[in-house]
């Protein structure tokens, strides 16, 4: 039943789908409603990754070594964790500039450069080759092998037949037709296949299922579960070995790295993962659905490999083709024939993508360049070169497919599958020393790129690709044996006598030594130079917000408008360069393209639609022609970039030191507020106390001298003038005193006795001094003190002379005979409470507080004598201080607008706190 | 002659008794006042020749007194003579510029005071 | 954006546990001759280990989005 002309009907039928996938994919795109802007779908179309190396390749592995085929997957599985700031990074730059291929990626990061492109673009070419040919070679194996059901027989090596007979030739060129359909139907300034990325979704899901399919087959349908293989393998010693790894750890790392770096660097990634990206924030699903994917398409591959060694003992069957040619032993039909149709899927996936990839690469970044320059070819006086720009790509595919043929003939006998992809593995890898700079490290020049790619690649060419040609013959084989020009140093797998290494890590060391040696070691010769630096910031710095119209700061100079839109239209198109313009336009504000503005934005932007077309380094070389260009120098670069973060610092110095004036100012002029009330406030007192000690010196000097001019005065006068001298006197000792005594407790310079004291008998005391003045003036002294109180601490002279003072200010203020003072003392709390109460005229409120300033007296005392109030002024205000300084409070009480009569003084002073529990509360 | 009248004004008693004293000893007709508004009524009722006028007094100020006085123009001839205990220059300077003819400062000589009374009135020392 | 940092610098954890449970010498710790319910060891190991980094992958990120 499985007849060719049913094969190959199911084949077409099959890419049929794929191709009105795309179209349909290509057609909603273009309406606005895209199909694939889906996290999911993103991360599908990653798995393109996954190849007929996957299908069928890793089988074969997998029963040559075991657990070897498996660091492939493991390797994108730990660098998708990385891509969170790894590959947004990418993705925003690519997307900023414009950037359509890895070779654009690299060549805008170094200045722009066409020549560094072109030698991308010629090491990618390379190094992919062989990658298509494994392709080339599965597909047409397996389509040989499918041919022969029910027998299995292995196909005929490659290059036994003749050319034109061989299915591979047609296969090769199949493919390049279905290529340049899905990708080459018009140029796009994105480069953007919004079909294709559908499409390829939609193949990963196929062969991913189509290998389960197999796999499930195998495990449960042949054997009876995992268990069953692995135990039945565990007792044939020739396939015990491949349940450990018995293979080289160094081999094991280097698969790890390279295939971290392939599933970045190798064309068709970077074209789905960042150019094809159409929402950064796929990405954050697809970082672990991929890695899911390949967990999910590995499980049954070291099942179907020990399955198939343990049926076809022998050794008869590739292993290679066991996910075929199992199915296939059983009678499998429908099942061999949907895994066909997986491998092709796998396979067209591949090359579709990888062709188109590189046939924009070797577009935009060889031939356009070169085209360029070469004046004669009249192109920069033709008018539409957009329908060049195509078939140069059409024919691109061609020629990559066709050296993807010749490889195959050439080497593709020689390996194993997987040995072939390693090589252009290996290829790519060459690409990460430049990739890391140009994210990480300002320092990378043009000319250190280009040194390290060209000396990794020269290592690579010499120690695996020609050895390639070598094991299969097609190059003679002694510089294998003895070293380039017999020196053994020079034994290419073998360099420099580092021995012991499989040649992929012998190739990767070697390689990675020339490459890094010379990009760091050739970009540190020099600085970078303005446009380097430029790009540089551009690339290095993508994550910080201020870039969005950066390029248009490194760039001066005067265009025409009337310049730029033809130049654009010539590789686009008149008319989609017409509507690029005119949408630019409207973004600004500008009415119509007749009144735009040639500014350095405009010129930019020109650009950016160029590089979608030709390749960035191609664009700017377009623009430039165009354009009077004042080329700015490096210092004038530093400048630019110095300048916007200077000013950004000057100006937050500048708050920042205005903020810090202001507040100084503020804080001077209260200083100085307060400094000119104590002036004035040390004035007052001093002229206070100045009039205070003069008013008395001066009766007592106008009396003495009276008394000493006159001796004939009276000598009643005499006896009058006299007493006056000596109460005068007295005063002015007083005054002193409480002057002195107020200085010195306020300077705290007073000495206190503190002590246990008894306030009884300090009021009885007190009491007792002041008897005098009480009888003198027949005032009646009422006391009512408790029968005994706890101690206090304080200092005792000093609260007799609180209380007399109490006392003689209530005296004062009695009226004489009629008045009556009561004193009174309690426990309140853990205070002692003395009252001093006088039936006087009272204290009115608004004196209340002055009376305890001082110098200051209230009210209306009387002395008998001389009406004039008696007293300095300053005992209350030295009352409180002593009470205050041992720990209470003195305060007055009086209400004579509400007509109550007297003033009653009062204060508390706290009771000492013994160890010992408290007496009974009195 | 004419007995001239002086009118004492201060808030101090003992000093209010030994300038009376000594003004009656002079021979002069003596009134007193305790503060400003006593002061101003008894300037309106007695028309005194002098008035030996206190700074610090309750109230009032001296010198509000003595601003008092220089205003009305009726009261042009009346002398004042500023006593104070603050001696301070511009206390001088602010007693002389509001119209006061002398300004003595406490404590004072007896002999300066008279002195300084008699020739205020434009009257000859006595020996 | 703060908590997107957070999520990238877990995600650089799991790269560096990932590069330390599927490589030399935690690799050859496993590579003997036992079985896991018939499975060989080496291959129980590394598939469940793989499993279990994606696990914490998608954990790590999904969970960001709550």
């Amino acid at each position: 039943m499985l007849q060719g002309w049913v094969i190959a009907l199911a084949s077409f039928a099959y890419l049929g789908v794929l191709f009105a996938i795309a179209w349909y994919g290509d057609r909603r795109a273009d309406a606005g409603h895209s199909i694939i802007a889906n996290p999911t779908i993103y991360a599908l179309s990653l798995a393109v990754y996954c190849t007929t190396w996957t299908y069928y390749g890793s089988v074969g592995r997998a029963a040559a070594t075991g657990i070897g085929f498996l660091p492939i997957y493991l390797g994108p599985t730990l660098m998708l964790a990385l891509w969170w700031f790894v590959m947004l990074k990418i993705i925003r730059i690519a997307k900023a500039n414009r950037l359509t291929s890895i070779a654009d990626f690299v060549a805008a990061r170094y200045g722009k450069s066409q020549l560094l492109g072109g030698l991308m673009t010629v090491i990618a070419v390379i190094g992919v080759v062989p990658y298509i040919a494994l392709q080339l070679k599965a597909v047409s194996n397996s389509f040989t092998i499918l041919l022969h059901y029910p027998e299995i027989v292995m196909p005929a090596r490659a290059d036994t037949l003749p050319v034109l007979q061989d299915s591979t030739l047609y296969v090769a060129l199949i493919m390049a037709a279905f290529s340049i359909l899905f990708g080459t139907r018009h140029l796009d300034a994105t480069e953007r296949h919004e079909g294709l990325v559908a499409a390829i979704a939609f193949e990963s899901l196929v062969k991913l299922l189509a290998f389960l399919a197999v796999g499930l087959f195998v495990t449960f349908g042949i054997y009876d579960g995992f268990a069953d293989i692995f135990t039945r393998a565990s007792i044939e010693p020739r396939l015990e070995s491949l349940l450990r790894f018995g293979g080289n750890y160094s081999s094991w790392a280097s698969l790890t790295f390279l295939s971290m770096a392939a599933i970045m660097l190798l064309p068709r990634q970077f074209q789905v993962a960042v150019v094809e990206n159409v929402n950064e924030n796929h990405l954050h699903r697809a970082i672990w659905q991929f890695p899911l994917y390949l967990l999910l398409i590995n499980l049954f591959v070291l099942p179907i490999a020990l399955g198939g060694l343990l049926l076809f003992e022998g050794g008869g069957v590739d292993a290679d083709t066991f996910v075929l040619t199992l199915p296939m032993a059983f009678q499998q039909q429908g099942l061999a024939l949907l895994v066909f149709i997986g491998g092709l899927s796998a396979a067209t996936g591949m090359v579709i993508v990888e062709t188109i990839a590189l046939s924009t690469m070797v577009c935009n970044d060889l031939i356009m360049p070169i085209m360029l320059r070469w004046q004669w070819l009249g192109l920069s006086q033709r008018s539409d070169l957009s329908w060049q720009l195509l078939n140069i790509r059409r024919w691109a595919i061609v020629i990559i497919l066709l050296l993807g043929y010749l490889y195959f003939r050439v080497a593709g006998e020689a390996y194993a599958l997987v040995g072939i992809g390693l090589i252009s593995f290996s290829a790519v890898a060459q690409f990460v020393p430049v990739i890391v700079g140009a994210l990480y490290w300002k320092g990378g020049t043009r000319a250190g790129a280009l040194a390290g790619l060209s000396a990794g690649f020269l290592v690579w060419t010499y120690t695996l690709l020609l050895p390639s040609f070598a094991k299969s013959g097609w190059l003679p084989s002694d510089f294998m044996q003895h070293g380039l020009f017999g020196v053994t140093l020079l034994l290419p797998q073998q360099l420099f006598g580092l021995s012991g290494l499989d040649e992929i890590s012998h190739c990767l060391f070697w390689s990675m030594f020339a490459n890094i040696g010379a990009y760091v070691g050739v970009s540190l010769l020099r600085q970078p130079n303005a446009r380097e630096a430029g790009q540089a910031t551009l690339f290095v710095d993508a994550f910080r917000a201020t870039q969005t119209r950066a390029g248009a700061r490194f760039w001066r100079g005067s265009a025409q408008v009337q310049d730029l839109l033809p130049l654009t239209a010539r590789f686009l198109g008149p008319e989609r360069a017409r509507e690029a313009f005119a949408s630019y336009a409207q973004r600004r504000g500008v009415a119509s393209l007749a009144e735009l503005v040639a500014d350095a934005d405009l010129v930019l932007y020109a650009e950016s639609l160029l590089a979608g077309a030709i390749g960035s380094a191609s664009a700017r070389a377009m623009v430039a022609s165009v354009v009077q260009e004042e080329p700015l120098g490096l210092d004038e670069v530093m400048n630019i970039l110095d300048e916007a973060s200077q000013v950004r610092a000057y100006s937050r110095q500048l708050e920042r030191q205005s903020q810090e004036l202001s507040a100084a100012t503020r804080e001077l002029r209260a200083a100085n507020q307060r400094l000119k009330e104590l002036d004035r406030l040390k004035d007052d007192f001093m002229s206070t106390i100045t009039h205070e000690l003069r008013t008395p010196l001066t009766s007592i000097r106008a009396f003495s001298e009276i008394l000493h001019d006159d001796p004939r005065t009276a000598l009643d006068e005499r006896k009058r003038f006299l007493g006056i001298i000596v109460g005068e006197t007295e005063r002015l000792t007083r005054l002193i005193n409480q002057v002195l005594d107020l200085a010195k407790i306020e300077s705290g310079k007073a000495e206190w006795h503190i002590a246990e004291v008894n306030l009884r008998e300090v009021v009885k005391q007190s009491v007792e001094s002041t008897s005098q003045l009480f009888k003198e003036r027949s005032i009646a002294l009422e006391v009512d003190l408790p029968d005994s109180v706890p101690p206090i601490l304080a200092d005792h002279d000093r609260l007799i002379q609180v209380i007399i003072n109490l006392l003689s200010n209530a005296v004062k203020f009695c009226v004489p005979q009629a008045g009556r003072v009561a004193v009174r003392m309690r426990q309140e709390g853990g205070m002692l409470r003395m009252d001093v109460a006088d039936n006087g005229p009272g204290i009115r409120h608004e004196d209340q507080t002055i009376i305890f300033e001082k110098f200051r007296q209230g009210g209306q005392s009387s002395d008998v004598l001389t009406g004039k109030p008696q007293g300095t002024g300053l005992g209350l205000p030295i009352s409180r201080q002593i009470i205050e300084r041992c720990g209470g409070r003195l305060w007055v009480e009086s209400a004579p607008e509400n007509g109550k009569e007297g003033a009653t003084f009062s204060f508390t002073l706290p009771l000492r706190i013994l160890d010992q529990p408290e007496k009974e509360r009195a | 002659m004419m007995t001239k009248k002086i009118l004492i004004v201060d808030d101090e008693p003992n000093i209010v008794i030994s300038l009376e004293f000594l003004m009656k000893h002079e021979g002069f007709q003596v009134a007193v006042a305790v503060d400003g508004e006593e002061a101003l009524r008894k300037v309106a009722d007695l028309r005194p020749d002098l008035v030996l006028l206190d700074i610090m007094l309750p109230k009032q100020s001296g010198f509000e007194v003595c601003q008092e006085i220089r205003a009305n123009p009726e009261w042009d001839s009346i002398k004042i003579i500023m006593l104070t205990a603050k001696g301070r220059d511009t206390e001088v300077q602010k007693g002389i510029a509001l119209g006061a003819d002398a300004y003595v400062t406490k404590p004072f000589s007896t002999k300066d005071l008279i002195a300084r009374v008699r020739s205020v009135l434009s009257l000859e020392n006595a020996a | 954006m703060n908590r997107s940092r957070l999520t990238g610098q877990r995600l650089v954890a799991i790269f560096l546990l990932g590069c330390v449970l599927l490589n030399y010498p935690l690799l050859f710790l496993f590579n003997r001759d036992a079985n896991l319910f018939g499975i060989p060891l080496l291959y129980a190991y590394i598939f469940l280990a793989w499993a279990g980094l994606i696990g914490l992958m998608a954990w790590v990120i999904e969970l960001r989005r709550d």
